[in-house]
């Protein structure tokens, strides 16, 4: 059995994690700071590839990436490499569909950090590059990391906008879902069978590994129950009547 | 010696902030007392920078903190404000020490480690360093808040209603404890409350926020001896209020109890008049600032017993006394349900509603 799709999937999957990881920090960022419409309108734009099918984004992608299409043909000109039909063409299109995957998530921890904990870091004199990094980043962590882990998986699978920006050459561009769909076409069931047996493998991993992040809620609160909250106080506005 | 210099306005959705005051003693603890919602956290944010007014100038010990025509608007890191947030704040993924540090102000590592070591050591946190907020109780989270406060060394502390997350027992303990705290710290502190009993044992002067408004600054016990505007008198507890006018030298004219009072303080320009619940005596009809009322109801509360007496103005009036007393008057003062209150001059305050006034 030749692993170059296994080999050639993870590439994949893991560059454009990396890239979906920071890209997608930034501008859950950039969005939770922005005032109220351009917020609603960069949040459309940036889920959409979630809800639109991946053939459409790959028809999209072929349109700008294409070799006579404007992007294409200025990286052909200005590096001489092509956009389409190589592996790292299917790098392109996992990034953005796999991207709202870990937008959504960041976005939605950073919106349920308390701000009150930055706030206190800067009334102490520490500097916003510290109270992100230090601060609201560590207590964003497990939504973070879930963001990644899905992008990464979503990224893994990914196959229709990949078969038509990358499409399906043995040894080149085929991944693990092409092979796959591949082998199926090709009356070759014992080999697709294995490979679907691999992917079942993989996707197993990956949401132990999910879950696993899940159970890691929190800092220190082993101990928590011995200190339960204390109740809030009734008299609020005091006993003493004058 | 601390001064802190507050004239600000800022535009909140549903009302405009207006607060002013100037505070100028050593180690002066000064509330801001006010009724949920009046604008007092926000106050507290716009001093340490965490919000920016729209207009006017915060000033302390003779630095500009926020000048809007001049343009000045340190952050929060360059004001050497400390803040005690109502949650704490703590970073969760930090432990004790990892918190107190985090404040700890200083050129080198050394200087931060021993600054960090001593507040922990006076907010007697000592063996607690290595755990995370979530395993500590109510008043240590507090207690840790306070020491990454004190080790940043600010000029400053302000604090949001300190209590308000805990319950009685652990409240009255925390308080003390914060007091002797805020005895040694050597600058000022501004305590956000709407508890007037917490202000009473804590404050040396108070300002009143009625509606985003704040009242001149007064000493607390002025405000409780002699308020001068309505929402100062509502604020200290007073629970009898009437519409009033001045009638003449010294006298009042309650309009809704019905009765003209003789006061002892100075009634120009009052536009109410209020008597604490507890100063009422039972009088003789023909005697001096007595108002004759019909016992309308008698409520036995925790420690006291509560007398609602109609007055002839319609209106009702409250009368909190010991159980015993009330037990005794009611064989030998009450006749057909008629009693007569009566209050001293020194006790009739005049007030001022400043919210009609416009300022």
């Amino acid at each position: 059995m030749d692993w170059y799709p296994l080999l050639n999937s993870l590439r994949i999957a893991a560059i454009s994690t990396v890239v979906v990881y920071l890209l997608g920090i930034w501008l859950a960022q950039v969005v939770a700071r922005a005032p109220r419409l351009v917020k609603g309108v960069l949040d459309v734009v940036l889920t959409l590839p979630l809800v639109l099918p991946p053939t459409v984004v790959g028809y999209l992608l072929l349109v700008l990436l294409g070799p006579r299409r404007p992007l294409g043909a200025w990286a052909m000109r200005a590096f001489g490499i092509r956009l389409t039909m190589v592996w790292y063409s299917a790098v392109l299109a996992t990034i953005v569909v796999s991207f709202p995957l870990m937008y959504r998530t960041a976005r939605g921890a950073f919106e349920s950090f308390d701000e009150s904990l930055a706030d206190a870091a800067r009334t102490l004199g520490r500097s916003n590059a510290w109270t992100f990094w230090r601060v609201k980043m560590p207590c964003c962590r497990q939504g973070i990391v879930a963001g990644a882990v899905l992008a990464f998986a979503r990224a893994l699978g990914e196959y229709g906008a990949t078969s038509m920006v990358a499409g399906y050459t043995p040894g080149t561009t085929a991944t693990v879902s092409t092979t796959v769909y591949q082998l199926w076409r090709t009356g070759n069931d014992a080999l697709a069978l294995r490979w679907v047996l691999v992917n079942l493998a993989i996707s197993a991993v990956v949401l132990v590994a999910m879950n696993m992040v899940e159970d890691r809620s929190g800092y220190g609160r082993r101990r928590r129950a011995v200190h339960a909250a204390a109740p809030a106080d009734a008299s609020a506005t005091g006993g003493g009547e004058a | 010696m601390m001064s802190l210099d507050v004239d600000i306005t800022k535009r909140l959705s549903d009302f405009t902030l207006r607060v002013r005051f100037v505070t100028d003693g050593p180690q002066e603890v000064l509330a801001l007392l006010g009724p949920s919602g009046c604008g007092k956290s926000m106050t507290l944010k716009c001093i340490a920078g965490i919000e920016r007014p729209d207009g006017g100038r915060i000033v302390l010990d003779g630095r500009v903190l926020f000048d809007a025509e001049k343009g000045i608007d340190l952050p929060p890191q360059r004001r050497r404000v400390g803040y005690l947030f109502q949650s704490y704040a703590l970073f969760p993924n930090m432990t004790v020490e990892g918190n107190v540090l985090a404040g700890a102000a200083g050129s080198t590592k050394d200087e931060r480690r021993r600054r960090a070591a001593e507040a922990i050591r006076h907010m007697r946190l000592q063996g607690l360093e290595r755990r995370h907020p979530a395993e500590l109780s109510g008043g240590q989270q507090q207690r840790c808040a306070m020491a990454r406060i004190l080790a940043s060394s600010p000029d400053l502390i302000l604090l949001d209603e300190p209590f308000s997350a805990l319950d009685g027992y652990l409240r009255w303990q925390l308080e003390m404890e914060l007091t002797d705290v805020l005895h040694e710290f050597p600058g000022g502190t501004v305590f956000v409350s709407h508890n007037r009993d917490e202000v009473y044992r804590l404050c040396d002067t108070v300002c009143v926020i009625s509606r985003g408004r704040s009242d001149p600054r007064c000493t607390v016990r002025e405000l409780f001896e002699a308020p001068r505007t309505l929402a100062a008198a509502l604020i200290s507890g007073c629970k009898n209020v009437s519409r009033a006018s001045r009638a003449g030298e010294g006298l009042l004219r309650c309009d809704d109890w019905g009765v003209t009072l003789r006061t002892t303080l100075p009634c120009e320009g009052a536009t109410h008049a209020g008597i604490r619940a507890h100063y009422f005596r039972v009088g003789e009809a023909a005697g001096r600032n007595a108002i004759p009322c019909m016992v309308d109801r008698v409520i036995d509360s925790t420690f006291s017993t509560i007398v609602m007496a109609r007055t002839p103005g319609g209106a009702l009036l409250r009368y909190e006394l010991e159980k015993d007393e009330w037990a005794r008057l009611e064989r030998t003062a009450v006749e057909h349900g008629r009693l007569v209150l009566a209050i001293e001059p020194r006790d009739v305050m005049p007030l001022v509603d400043g919210d009609a006034e416009g300022r």
